[in-house]
């Protein structure tokens, strides 16, 4: 098959800027070497949108934080993903962390972070009843948020179908060939040809570079250790709420999520070049967490923790410490997009821009479409309907009153909205993740099987061939009898 | 020969201690506190038995298998045996509790029997 | 919307109990709601025996057991709703729930009986490191894959916890064609029925592993193996004795939780230790009519304990609708019951002074004990002693409270204690 642009990796990123480049007039194909959408760094991060005060003055990161925080309120409105706009508060401890808010307003201020403000224990303790009685004043930052990240790749994607981009799961590209002005993709699933290329594959974004012989950048896994609690904990945080940094390091934040839950960590641990598939929690990780979290909300356990997770940010080796997205010096019909570690979900949405604009100048040969649908459907949540449109939904179609999953109230219509949806879920994770069902404290307990059976009889696969998240990872063996 | 087991009469669980003679008689029992002892002592050395429950393929029902149990406790040196024969046994719907699904299995004289409605 | 006497929550052996013992006291119109595609609730999957020793004198499997109340229920006018989720308990006694057939059910009763029953304490809880692949569930998932599915869970199996349904499932998987390498247990002691052991552990030799955990779970995609690692007295792995045991699937029986999100949302006081809502010698929970039982009110080990505990429900249900007008419940004064020294919990948790007999009190132990006295008092008076060879954190025990002794006590609480 023959396309004029090949994205290679179906991150937050990738979805973002295949959406942004289907507003062209082009064949467009996404690639992705797994099952689903948002499965590596985009599904693991700690959902937050930064408001822009961490990066380097002047610096592309910069630039696209602070832009892709402004933007995000609209393109979630867009796309249907949730977001809030709860703002964030960096905690100091100490005269020394007092002077380093001070840096970070400044640095702040130079990036065009608006509306941040230096705030007093007084001020802090109203905001944050249940933090530390050591937390002496914190950076207010209204402009930051929580989004859910996986669901606004997930959202991207389907909208960027909508508006006939095509997505291969199950394509891993492992080799590059480029003759006649056209890449030749070796996939997994079979050659593809495209006259330019994406590259967002996140921390394997070094190797797809390397397969056209650049080799400007390589990409160190780093890995974030967190928690995940269960929704009677939301009370105990309102913001996000960072450590102020200190030679001692970054610190873990705390949270609440999109959906009401509590979110801690990361830590950070660089791993080898080659243990990027290394998503493993540790002893010693999880533990970090647990003790730095005490110093910030003191009342805070992982006794209700849901579950415990860990993802790699794709940190770029060596001094550089800004994003690289441009074309590549090796061939310019070559796009990178690497390094994007955090704030890398915030600049998603500006990062799509830039790309956007990147390939405009590249290839003005494309024109815009007549017609683009900005718009993606918000999916039925039949626990936000009111009583009344519930009961006339489930009137026309009643798998909307049969509840699956019982911590969070989803039913088998929404489930089966999920795996129909176009770029669906073929997996239990998948409709987790598109869904919400066995998200809950049971962690799939009760509706796992049910999960199951419904993916096997929606997809047409026997019960035995449904995986968690694609692969080898399969729920169950031979029948019994 | 001496035995050691533990008793699962009651909660307690008295560890017991039984003497064996040479052709497997039992001598003595000790450790029990109560003749329920004695008795599962006895029993679990000259005849052990249990009970045996799996499922049972069904055609044509609603579930794809039947729970079933075997109607009185069977010799446990027979339950693999018991199992092959489940294991190929292949039932058609409807199935009430109490039918019997196999007539006397591997000869222990016992029947296997649902247990639940398809 | 609906009117009703009683609305039960949960169609299970509790809830299934509780209304035939509330028809049976002369409860005119009663609804069970459950959420499954049957009544019987968990009892479908368990198809192993040793159901109805106490209750019917009798071995029974799960499904026998259950199917002996659904005959009941069937022959009586109870009006059953499977497939029916409740979502919600509004103010005055109002129930919401949800079906694919009548939408939205809006039910109101004068008395709510809550039997939800309860769920298995997940990975998530636990905090084993590791990875995330497949082939990682809990006991009771894997039996309804095995009994109800049809389907092999996995082939090369550890069990964590030996809980009863974990060793319940180490021999079901064995007899299916699977291989159990171990079943660890935190504890130094089981928490599962000794026969349990014998019969499904030491009958097909299988290895049960006593202070021994999970410490790193392998694999990316399907579960490769368990590192496990004995625990020193304070249930910290010991450096040096970590193993690996490969293995492609990781059975979690770990301990059982009551399902009271409904029982929080209607605003009902919960035990922080049962985990269950508070109640009175009726069951009856803070909120006047709403009444719980069963495993949503405290996990039983005993099914048959639990529809013991369900009639006491159904009976309190009953007079509560009955005397409704007299306002029975909470307008008298109220008797605490205290654990103290070696004893976890007890239920219930109050008994109302103006009760009308006698009330066994129910309670867990801490730690095992053996030769030590269950003691019972109220302020000096000692109202019930009694020694027993073994007590063990695994067993319920009652002990039998006198409704003359009752009527005598005044403001004292009632303290629940061991002496070794």
């Amino acid at each position: 098959m023959q396309y004029d642009v090949a994205v290679i990796g179906a991150g937050v990123c990738g979805a973002m800027i295949t959406r942004e480049l289907s507003k062209l007039d082009l064949n467009l194909v996404m690639l992705e070497k797994c099952n689903d959408i948002a499965m590596g760094t985009s599904k693991a991060n700690s959902a937050i949108v930064h408001a822009g005060f961490d990066a380097e003055n002047g610096s592309l990161k910069a630039k696209l934080n602070v832009q892709g925080a402004s933007l995000m309120a609209y393109y979630c409105n867009k796309l249907s993903v949730p977001y809030k706009n709860i703002g964030s508060l960096v905690v100091a401890y100490s005269w020394d962390d007092m002077q380093t808010l001070e840096t970070l307003f400044e640095r702040g201020f130079n990036n065009g972070v608006p509306n941040m403000e230096i705030i007093s224990q007084e001020q802090l303790r109203e905001m944050e009843p249940y933090i530390s009685e050591e937390a002496i004043g914190a950076l207010w930052a209204p402009t930051a948020g929580v989004v859910s990240p996986y669901e606004l790749a997930i959202a991207a994607t389907e909208n960027a179908i909508m508006n006939g981009a095509r997505v291969k799961r199950n394509s891993g590209v492992f080799d590059i060939e480029y003759k006649n002005d056209m890449f030749f993709l070796s996939t997994a699933s079979g050659v593809i040809k495209a006259k330019y290329v994406i590259n967002c594959a996140g921390v394997f974004a070094d190797q797809i570079a390397k397969m056209i012989g650049d080799e400007s950048f390589k990409i160190i896994p780093r890995k974030g250790e967190y928690y995940l609690l269960d929704k009677t904990e939301k009370k105990m945080v309102n913001h996000v709420l960072f450590h102020c940094p200190s030679a001692m390091g970054k610190g873990i934040l705390i949270t609440p999520t999109a959906h009401g839950n509590v979110l801690m960590g990361p830590t950070a641990i660089d791993l080898d070049f080659d243990s990027k598939l290394d998503v493993d929690t540790t002893i010693e990780g999880l533990d970090k967490v647990k003790s730095d979290v005490r110093n910030v909300i003191p009342q805070l356990t992982t006794r209700n923790a849901i579950t415990s997770f860990a993802g790699l940010r794709a940190h770029i080796a060596g001094d550089n410490s800004d994003f690289i997205i441009a074309q590549s010096k090796a061939n310019e019909r070559f796009v990178n997009v690497a390094g994007i570690e955090s704030p890398g979900l915030t600049a998603a949405p500006a990062i799509a821009r830039y790309v956007g604009e990147i390939f405009r100048k590249m290839a003005p040969e494309y024109q815009k479409k007549e017609q683009f649908i900005s718009r993606r459907p918000a999916p039925i949540r039949v626990n936000e309907l009111s009583k009344e449109e519930r009961e006339e939904l489930i009137k026309k179609d009643s798998r909307y009153g049969k509840i699956i999953c019982r911590c969070e109230g989803i039913t088998e219509g929404e489930i089966i909205d999920a795996i129909k949806a176009p770029c669906g879920a073929r997996d239990v994770d998948g409709v987790k993740r598109r869904t919400r069902a066995g998200m809950g404290r049971c962690q799939g307990g009760f509706c796992g099987s049910k999960v199951v059976e419904i993916l096997s009889r929606e997809l047409d696969i026997p019960m035995n061939q449904v995986t968690k998240f694609g692969n080898r990872s399969k729920i169950v063996f031979n029948k019994t009898k | 020969m001496k035995r050691e087991l533990v008793c699962v009469s009651c909660p307690l669980g008295c560890p017991l201690s039984v003497e064996l003679g040479e052709n497997g008689d039992v001598l003595s029992v000790t450790g029990n506190t109560c003749p329920r002892g004695k008795k599962y002592a006895e029993d679990e050395c000259t005849n052990p038995v249990r009970m045996l429950t799996s499922t049972v393929k069904v055609n044509g029902g609603k579930l794809p298998v039947v729970p079933v149990k075997t109607s009185a406790p069977i010799p446990k040196g027979k339950m693999f045996d018991c199992m092959k024969v489940i294991n190929n046994e292949v039932v058609d719907a409807p199935i009430k509790i109490g039918d019997v699904i196999i007539c006397n299995i591997c000869d222990t004289g016992v029947d296997i029997i649902a247990t639940n409605e398809v | 919307m609906l009117k009703y006497d009683l609305a039960v929550i949960g169609g299970g052996p509790a809830g299934m109990a509780a209304a035939l013992k509330a028809r049976e006291c002369g409860v005119a119109k009663i609804i069970i709601l459950e959420r499954a595609e049957t009544l019987g609730g968990i009892l479908e999957q368990c198809i192993h025996t040793g159901f109805g020793l106490h209750y019917f004198g009798e071995e029974l499997s799960g499904p026998e057991y259950a199917h002996r109340f659904i005959e009941q229920v069937e022959k009586t006018d109870i009006d059953v709703k499977v497939d029916t989720m409740v979502i919600d308990i509004l103010p005055g006694n109002v129930v919401v729930a949800t079906n694919n057939t009548d939408g939205l059910l809006e039910i109101n009763a004068t008395a709510i009986i809550l039997a939800m029953g309860c769920r298995e304490r997940p990975r998530g809880a636990l905090d084993i490191p590791g990875s995330r692949a497949s082939g990682i569930m809990t006991a009771g998932t894997a039996q309804k894959y095995v009994n109800i599915d049809g389907y092999m869970p996995g082939k090369k199996i550890v069990i964590l916890g030996s809980g009863d349904i974990g060793l319940i499932m180490a021999r079901r998987m064995t007899l299916e064609g699977a291989k159990v390498e171990m079943v660890c247990e935190l504890m130094p002691y089981s928490g599962g029925l000794t026969r349990n052991i014998v019969q499904c552990l030491d009958d097909l030799g299988i290895p049960l592993k006593l202070s021994c955990t999970v410490i790193k779970t392998h694999g990316i995609e399907r579960l490769e193996g368990v590192t496990i690692a004995n625990v020193d007295e304070h249930r910290k792995p010991i450096p040096g004795t970590e193993q690996f045991v490969e293995c492609d699937t990781l059975l979690l029986s770990v301990g059982l939780i009551p399902e009271n999100e409904l029982t929080r949302m209607a605003g009902i006081i919960i035990d922080p230790v049962t985990n269950g809502a508070i109640v009175d010698e009726y069951r009856q929970t803070s909120r006047p009519g709403v009444f719980a039982c069963g495993n949503v009110l405290q996990v039983h080990d005993l099914v048959d304990y639990v529809t013991q505990e369900s009639q006491i429900a159904g009976e309190g249900a009953a007079k509560y609708i009955q005397s409704k007008s007299k306002s029975r419940s909470r307008s008298g004064k109220c008797i605490h019951v205290k654990a103290q020294n070696g004893v976890r919990y007890v239920v219930p948790q109050n008994i109302n002074c103006t009760t009308d007999g006698d009330v066994k009190i129910y309670f867990r132990v801490t730690d095992i004990f053996k030769n030590a006295k269950i003691v019972v008092t109220a302020g000096d008076k000692v109202l019930y002693s009694k020694k027993k060879k073994k007590l063990a954190p695994g067993e319920m025990e009652s002990v039998p409270i006198k409704l003359e002794d009752i009527k005598k006590i005044d403001k004292q609480d009632i303290i629940v204690r061991v002496e070794a």
